[in-house]
């Protein structure tokens, strides 16, 4: 590289790290300088992106699906203000690192019993609750009873149905026991229904103040309007590099994508697909397109006619072409489905089972084998589950007739969709948040008995594996198994899976991260406002 | 005078009954929507067992009569009750929500009425101009055009290529009134132009209606100048249909905005609204559909007062 310009790559490296060159910019002056697009980017890492984060600045989002009706019980949270908020100013006994993996919070270590019957969870002696309090076990057990017991309306109750008790060690730990054994509890544990509240001293927690124990204090908040947040400083984690945030709820896609460009605020939640490659192209903007463990399923009810016909399921599977929804659907942004539901984002992912293919002349064989000619089948859907809800099932249906299937789509109305459509109509779509671990995904939705087994499929071999695996605290002999209940949901069940949405969101170029981010949720796993900082 | 004290009371007693109608019938709309709060509250993840739980501790079992009676009996004491999610009490909630909305629409109509009316007093004397023409033609075109679509028009030029205006108007505290008035400029440009066509064009035909009489073409004989024919002459007999049209328009502005809010972020109560039925929230619902009931009533008795005023017929009636 010639003197004139290594000193050329030096200016934009100082530049950028001033945040006045965006990625996109550093990547094309420094091929225009002479650097391989590999190197521009090694560049971008090792100078510009591993500077260490700086404190200071009030932190603007523009955070979509803010309610008017949101609320402060951690079992009533639904809504993604709701989930930015808990994360923002509450926090968890353990949390989903920016790399996937899981890391400490309110607990600073756990370990469990040989056979995963019992866990127990250190508390970190430094977590503090915004009015000064110590967090101590007795808040863990009353947070964690919350979502327990007959008087619970928590929607979490499922997710801690196993567990049989909770002991206060008196040592400054918790221990969790179990009625089955279950490898995965501490994956659960950063759940956003679980975050730890103070005990009011009779066994309930103070869950209507509105504090907690997380990285940022409320100042101010008005549900379905905004709030804004100080740093806690007496946080007990590493970041919180903003002195001040504020969450503006910006409910309008268009609005909030407007907020972003004329600076208005920092950082904007959930960009519309279709726009991104515009956005894209202003110099002030970064898109972050995460893949995450978000999912769109199409369970069929598989005890009911005609779904009943595993060569049916499989007509149905193989008269599907993902590859054309991911690309006109979601404008790219989502990862490819295969039938299972474990995204590449959980872990254990099992990447060596091939993919489905679309395949009409297959799916007609298939359904010469079921008996049955010109299939026609009802697929209920609504506009509220994902965006293109309704294009997605209509273009399905059009793969499908290239093999002689009928599928009418059945617009259903937004409203009332959970209550009188999933789990009630025999085939329909349906939209799953990103769940932590397979585990946890299998458990809730295709477990023999789970509340939710949308396709009713009750696979003997799947189930037995399903419950091997939670006892099993070899990461090998699980990740094999997971590979087989795989196999089997993708031969056997009844689900047909498209895609994996990704998390889709922006920020202006002056916002930096560590450039991997939590694919838990949206916003870096709505953890921007304690990981993310200005340049 | 003795008169008109006379109609406002039976007006307002009428009201009052109409508001008592309104209610009834928002209170069972809301029972029609398929899906209760618990389940709206719970979504995908409600359990029969939780959501027995929620219905409950709502009150929810109690029969739709009973419940409505009870809310009854709170609001005529003027206790509007408490909304079912958090339990705050709904004139806390809806409270600053209603006075941004009413800054708004008086932001509006301070704009927009007196730019309509004295548009429409320029058309009429100018009638079947380029002039004219030109004002119908975009006056018409803004009021056919969605507010959203007029909202987005706005930013895109106003925001966003010309920085000239903030595309958001978010509300903070600590802000002075001219920063207010600068935040909130565009939603209010909006409402104007959604607003100017129907005024400016009724004052148009009111004058332009007026002009063939006999007393018009007396002035005219006498040598009064165009526009003293029309501001002296034509305009106080018109007042009555463009008082209407203005009380009408004004009420708009109180209860129509819920895109314009949402377009601008701007903490109203009809996105309020919008929530509380997304929720079936039926306190806050019921609430904010009386505010607008009201408002629609009061507009409406003001645009009689005022109609009774400016003539001199019906204020002294033989």
């Amino acid at each position: 590289m010639t003197k004139q310009s290594q000193d050329l790559i030096d200016r934009l490296a100082r530049e950028a790290r001033k945040g006045r060159v965006s990625r996109r910019e550093f990547m094309h002056h420094s091929i225009v300088a002479g650097l391989t697009a590999t190197t521009a980017a090694g560049l971008w890492t090792s100078k510009v992106a591993a500077q260490t984060p700086s404190r200071g600045g009030t932190f603007r989002v523009a955070q979509h699906d803010g309610n008017t009706a949101d609320q402060h019980d951690p079992g009533l949270y639904q809504s993604n203000f709701e989930i930015a908020y808990t994360h923002t100013v509450r926090a968890f006994l353990t949390m989903i690192n920016p790399d996937g993996t899981l890391g400490p919070d309110v607990a600073s270590e756990w370990s469990a019993t040989p056979d995963a019957m019992e866990w127990t969870f250190k508390i970190n002696d430094r977590a503090t609750f915004h009015n000064g309090k110590k967090v101590t076990t007795a808040d863990v057990v009353a947070s964690m009873n919350h979502h327990r017991g007959d008087a619970s309306t928590s929607a979490a109750k499922a997710l801690l149905a196993s567990v049989e008790d909770l002991v206060d060690n008196g040592d400054g730990t918790v221990t969790f026991k179990l009625s089955a054994p279950n490898a995965d509890l501490p994956w659960i544990m950063p759940d956003y229904h679980l975050a730890i509240l103070p005990d009011n001293g009779d066994g309930t927690i103070d869950w209507q103040s509105g504090f907690g124990c997380g990285p940022y204090k409320m100042v101010d908040l008005e549900f379905g309007v905004g709030g804004r947040f100080v740093r806690h400083d007496d946080w007990h984690g590493e970041g919180a590099y903003f002195d001040e945030v504020e969450f503006l709820v910006i409910n309008d896609p268009n609005a909030r994508q407007t907020a972003l460009i004329t600076g208005d605020v920092d950082a904007a939640s959930l960009l519309e697909n279709k726009t991104l490659a515009l956005l894209g192209r202003h110099p002030d903007v970064e898109i972050d397109n995460v893949s995450s463990a978000q999912c769109i399923t199409m369970p069929m009810h598989v005890d009911v006619a005609p779904f009943d016909n595993l060569d049916v399921r499989m007509a149905l599977k193989l008269a599907i072409n993902r590859e054309e929804l991911v690309e006109k659907i979601t404008f790219g942004a989502a990862t490819i489905g295969n039938d299972f539901h474990h995204s590449p984002a959980m872990p254990y992912f099992p990447s060596e089972i091939p993919q489905r293919e679309y395949d009409p002349d297959k799916a007609k064989w298939h359904l010469q084998q079921a008996g049955i000619e010109g299939l026609s089948v009802d697929f209920s859907t609504a506009d509220s589950i994902t965006t293109g809800a309704v294009d997605a099932a209509i273009l399905y249906a059009e793969h499908a007739k290239a093999a002689g299937i009928n599928i009418n789509v059945v617009r259903e109305p937004n409203d009332s969709y959970w209550a009188d459509v999933w789990l009630v109509k025999p085939w329909c779509m349906v939209t799953w948040g990103a769940r932590p671990t397979p585990d946890v995904m299998y458990t809730l939705a295709y477990k023999d008995d789970a509340d939710w087994n949308e396709s009713h499929w009750k696979n003997p071999r799947f189930n037995e594996l399903l419950l091997q695996a939670k006892a099993e605290l070899d990461d090998a002999k699980r990740a094999g198994m997971y590979h087989e209940m795989g196999m089997l949901m993708r031969d056997d069940g009844g689900t047909v899976i498209p895609y994996f949405p990704n998390f889709v969101y922006g920020r202006r170029a002056n916002v930096n991260h560590i450039g991997q981010l939590s694919p838990a949720w949206q916003m870096d796993g709505y953890r921007h406002a304690s990981r993310w900082w200005f340049a | 005078m003795k008169d008109i004290l006379g109609l406002v009371a039976k007006r307002l007693g009428l009201g009052l009954v109409t508001l008592l109608v309104v209610s009834v019938l928002i209170f069972f709309a809301v029972e029609l929507l398929p899906g209760d709060i618990a389940q709206a509250v719970l979504g995908q993840m409600a359990t029969e067992e939780t959501l027995a739980k929620l219905r409950e501790e709502m009150g929810l079992e109690r029969p739709a009569v009973v419940r409505y009676l009870d809310w009854l009996a709170g609001a005529v004491t003027g206790d509007f009750g408490t909304s079912l999610i958090d339990g705050e009490a709904v004139t806390a909630k809806i409270t600053d929500r209603f006075i941004n909305t009413l800054f708004l629409a008086a932001y509006s109509a301070a704009i927009a009425v007196p730019f309509a009316i004295t548009l429409g007093i320029i058309v009429a004397l100018l009638r079947n101009s380029i002039f004219d023409r030109v004002a119908n033609v975009v006056t018409l075109t803004s009021i056919s055009s969605p507010e959203f679509f007029l909202g987005y028009i706005l930013i895109l030029y106003l925001a966003v290529k010309w920085s000239m205006f903030p595309a958001i108007a978010s509300l903070s505290s600590g802000m002075t009134f001219l920063e207010l008035l600068e935040r909130t400029f565009l939603p209010a440009l909006t409402l104007v132009l959604v607003v100017t066509a129907h005024m400016m064009r009724m004052t148009r035909a009111a004058i332009i209606n007026l002009l063939a009489s006999p007393y018009i073409e007396m002035a005219r004989l006498k040598g009064a100048p165009p526009w003293k024919v029309i501001v002296r002459h034509a305009l106080p007999n018109a007042w009555a249909p463009i008082i209407n049209v203005v009380a009408l328009n004004l009420a708009y502005l109180v209860t129509g905005v819920v895109l314009v809010e949402v377009v601008f972020v701007y903490p109203g109560i009809g996105q309020l609204l919008v929530d509380a039925v997304a929720k079936r929230d039926f306190p806050i619902v019921q609430a904010c559909c009386l505010i607008f009931a009201a408002t629609f009533i009061l507009l409406n008795l003001a645009a009689d007062v005022g109609a009774i005023l400016t003539n001199p017929r019906l204020r002294h009636p033989k």
